[in-house]
């Protein structure tokens, strides 16, 4: 077995949960890489979806942006931004929606949007973007963070978007699901102590009395993951 | 004004004062219209643009926006925007304003602008904080009851956007990533859009966009007048430009040396 970064367990462990088929609504960086590494090996079939506009899109490198020119060249269908929003993601026809976060509460909402008060923050973080009705238009929401006292806090500086579809949380330390409304440690990756992330957990985070382990890549799975980023311009 | 020189469209076209949405989603990003603005040191702009990046950092550092209407602002697959940063938590060079919404948000304002109708029409803005910091209101459905989120449709006073290329009477052709490119030229009170190329005949491509010429009022040849973003077709999205643009522009002087010597120096044809 290879040696593998915390940031590989995490995209290696959110693409095993894409089944083969679903309709991926994608943003960039690691729900990008998770989704293209799901695609090149247990659900070739699985459909990418960037807010950009590309449906079905099949680059060979992982693209800097979602509107990489790769990304129009290899998709099924090309549709406008508000085509997009409108008759994809709200017209229900999304799987999973990825998103990613600043800070992530114990009911799975997010922000994206501000650290400190909204009118004089410390940090002006990018905003929202698509992600408010991803939230709530995709059937499943998959997240996925580091794991730190500064992402996973017991109160949100601001709510981007909300945790009703959150279905699991993807982190380099495990996979949190929620369990009556909150969300709970249920496995933990290789070598990883339960205590290590509930001590990286802003808010006593419960853990499973089934706690698992996930398995760690498989070669196959490494070398995917490691030449979709090698091919990548950047 | 059908083809015109650059210069003299922004010059006609933009006032001081003016609400501008320069448009383009990664794809078409009308950056030598933007550094025309700034050329022509257009002042208490309202900006417009559902994902202001590189162009919008040079425009709010530059001093010409009072306020910003987006919905997410960031160098895509970099990091943080550190002009607008710099406006928003410090003032500098001045306070700007946000009025902040969702991409759904924006793309349905835009889409009503486009269609006259006075709000655009969505399921959205639910829960959450942001609702409470920007222009977005519930309507009731007259069929369902269903309650839905209204937002403003987006009228600009000028919308700008960059395409493949033009015909000699100025109809405009684009293709690949299409973005809110025709939303913002038919929402707009003016527009202007800048092409790569002028050529004889528009040869029909899969999945084009046309524009015919009296929905525009101004269309400049302005090659590579995209780049760093791209054009597909024509050149790639140049990425490594967008990587060193944070190291440039994380400095106030280092940005204001860069400024002055790749656009307010430049020579524009």
């Amino acid at each position: 077995m290879s040696a593998y970064t915390a940031d590989e367990m995490m995209a290696v462990e959110a693409a095993r949960r894409i089944d083969d088929g679903t309709v991926c609504f994608v943003g960039i960086g690691l729900p990008s890489l998770a989704a293209n590494l799901a695609r090149r090996t247990h659900a070739p079939g699985c459909v990418l979806v960037y807010e950009s506009g590309t449906v079905g899109a099949k680059p060979e490198a992982l693209p800097l942006s979602i509107g990489d020119g790769e990304l129009a060249e290899t998709a099924d269908a090309v549709v406008s931004v508000p085509e997009m929003f409108a008759y994809w993601l709200q017209g229900g026809r999304i799987d999973v929606g990825f998103l990613g976060a600043a800070q992530i509460d114990r009911h799975g909402n997010l922000n994206s949007t501000v650290i400190g008060a909204y009118d004089s923050p410390s940090v002006r973080l990018p905003g929202g973007g698509g992600a408010p009705e991803i939230a709530l238009g995709a059937r499943d929401v998959f997240v996925m963070l580091r794991h730190s006292t500064r992402s996973f806090v017991e109160e949100l500086d601001f709510t981007t978007s909300l945790g009703d579809n959150v279905r699991v949380v993807a982190t380099d330390l495990g996979i949190l699901e929620p369990v009556d409304g909150e969300l709970t440690l249920v496995a933990v990756h290789p070598g990883v102590d339960p205590d290590a992330a509930r001590a990286a957990t802003g808010w006593e985070l419960e853990v499973a009395g089934d706690l698992r382990q996930t398995e760690p890549p498989t070669d196959a799975e490494l070398t995917a993951l490691r030449t979709l980023r090698t091919k990548s311009s950047v | 004004m059908a083809i015109a020189p650059l210069s003299d469209a922004v010059s006609v076209l933009v006032r001081d004062g003016d609400t501008v949405a320069l448009e383009g989603f990664t794809h078409l990003i009308p950056h030598a219209a933007g550094h025309e603005l700034i050329r022509q040191e257009r002042r208490g702009l309202t900006l417009v643009r559902m994902t202001p990046d590189v162009v919008y950092d040079q425009l709010v550092g530059m001093g010409c926006a009072r306020k910003l209407v987006f919905s997410w602002a960031g160098n895509p697959g970099v990091g943080s925007l550190h002009r607008l940063r710099d406006a928003v938590e410090n003032g500098w060079p001045q306070p700007l304003e946000l009025e902040e919404h969702s991409h759904a948000g924006m793309a349905a304002a835009y889409a009503a602008g486009a269609a006259n109708l006075p709000f655009g029409v969505l399921r959205g803005y639910r829960g959450g904080n942001l609702r409470t910091h920007t222009r977005v209101a519930t309507v009731t459905c007259p069929f369902t009851g269903e309650e839905l989120a209204a937002v403003p449709a987006q009228r600009p006073d000028v919308g700008i956007v960059h395409a493949q290329r033009a015909d000699r009477s100025g109809n405009v052709q684009l293709w690949g990533i299409l973005g809110v490119q025709k939303e913002v030229v038919l929402a707009s009170s003016r527009s202007l859009v800048t092409v790569e190329e002028v050529v004889d005949e528009l040869e029909p491509m899969p999945g084009a966009v046309v524009l015919p010429s009296w929905t525009i009022d101004a269309v400049c040849v302005a090659p590579r007048g995209a780049h760093p973003s791209y054009a597909h077709g024509y050149y790639d999205r140049d990425n490594d430009f967008y990587v060193a643009w944070d190291a440039i522009s994380r400095d106030r002087n280092s940005f204001v040396a860069w400024m002055n010597e790749n656009v307010l120096s430049a020579v524009v044809a």
